[in-house]
């Protein structure tokens, strides 16, 4: 695959139909600009402002615009709560809808047969591979995102965080727990 | 289309193994992938519907084996073959050996971070007010359209309730095809497990979809 993709990079940039510095760009913002601790931000700022969190749960794209983060793979954005009763899944059967503006490019998992199939019709038996394992009463709602319509799980704040700057709250924030494979980490 | 894109509720895969500290890429090949696939899409040739139909058109044999960026790359070689950029003759040399479709535009470095910060939004003014409400019982449609869709097939004639209310956004059914924007009213339905699983469904349970207007009937 390796020597496919470049062949197809040297007949297009022959062609001039791209530009292979624009493929550096593209690469660098998804390494070093564009990932998960956007998100972190956004559920840190949550946490901490409930007019923050309201305006969220209303207007999740301009919210989350109001941080900076925009743009491609989330362009129209829900953010979901986890509450005491109800904990939250995001899945994309059909392709790998993933809300890059917050989080990054999806890990392999996410776009993978085996989640795909499974988070719609045993999400406890895929939380339990993340080592999750939820209150047997507890709820679970799956957003399969199946339009261009892009979710970000809001996790609940862990205790003993009180008086917490946000950006200490983002680091108990990872990927897992805004896609809803996990939960954010305790405070130590 | 019934292809193998359409997972939810599949079998046999196996467990889901995340990796403990995932790379972004795993290989560098996967940057340019990423990268290729990408500006290549800039081109305005095709839209994003178009791109997901070619990728869903590989054989099942071949999506299965494949990761994800080798389902990027090899429907890019479909699209840019069928939309004149790309010939079989280019791809067996290896290298550019004849002429090209005139793109409608090459993207350049220094405008990739307004392209990637705007995105393509598709949401799009509906002039007809929305058929269903929030709390409103309504039944998927049950079809199996030979082209592209967004209802999956556990989804299709089954009964829940309308969650939400969304937007108007282009309606990938026809936009896939070249048969234009359509525009339609977008709902998020939910369904309990029961509905979309029968017998021994996890209680517990609720998954929504996010449904075009025309996917839909009142209950």
């Amino acid at each position: 695959m390796a020597a496919r993709v470049r062949a197809l990079e040297t007949i297009l940039t022959r062609k001039g139909l791209i530009d292979s510095a624009a493929i550096d760009v593209i690469v660098d913002t998804y390494e070093t600009k564009v990932g998960p601790r956007n998100g972190a931000r956004v559920v840190a700022r949550a946490w901490s402002d409930a007019e923050f969190a309201d305006w969220l749960k209303r207007d999740a794209t301009a919210a989350i615009a109001s941080l900076g983060y925009t743009g491609r793979q989330g362009e129209h954005m829900q953010a979901v709560f986890n509450t005491d009763e109800t904990h939250n899944l995001v899945v994309c059967t059909l392709c790998s809808c993933y809300p890059w503006s917050v989080l990054g490019l999806p890990p392999v998992w996410y776009k993978a047969p085996p989640y795909r199939s499974r988070a719609v019709i045993d999400p406890r038996g895929v939380l339990a591979e993340f080592g999750l394992k939820l209150a047997d009463g507890k709820k679970i709602r799956v957003w399969d995102s199946t339009a261009e319509l892009r979710y970000l799980v809001v996790p609940q704040r862990p205790s003993g965080t009180e008086g917490w700057s946000e950006e200490r709250l983002a680091d108990l924030v990872t990927r897992d727990s805004m896609i809803g494979t996990g939960v954010a980490r305790e405070a130590l | 289309m019934n292809g193998p894109q359409d997972l939810g509720g599949q079998m046999g895969f196996g467990p889901v193994a995340p990796a403990k500290d995932e790379p972004i890429f795993h290989a560098e090949w996967e940057k340019r992938a990423l990268g290729v696939t990408l500006c290549a899409g800039a081109m305005g040739a095709w839209n994003i519907d178009e791109s997901r139909h070619t990728r869903e058109s590989l054989h099942p044999a071949d999506y299965y084996a494949s990761t994800y960026y080798e389902i990027w790359i090899k429907a890019l070689e479909g699209l840019l073959q069928k939309h004149g950029f790309v010939t079989p003759g280019d791809l067996a040399a290896g290298t550019a050996v004849d002429p090209a479709a005139e793109p409608k535009r090459v993207l350049k470095a220094e405008n990739v971070p307004a392209a990637l910060a705007k995105g393509g939004p598709c949401d799009r003014p509906v002039a007809a007010h929305a058929r269903f409400s929030a709390g409103q019982r309504v039944r998927t449609r049950n079809f199996h359209p030979a082209g592209h869709t967004r209802l999956p097939r556990y989804a299709r004639g089954k009964e829940g309730v309308i969650d939400a209310v969304r937007e108007g956004y282009v309606f990938p059914d026809t936009n896939a095809h070249g048969r234009g924007e359509n525009p339609q009213w977008v709902y998020t339905v939910a369904f309990s497990a029961p509905e979309l699983w029968g017998d021994g469904a996890d209680p517990t349970l609720t998954v929504s979809i996010d449904a075009w207007e025309s996917y839909l009937e009142p209950a």
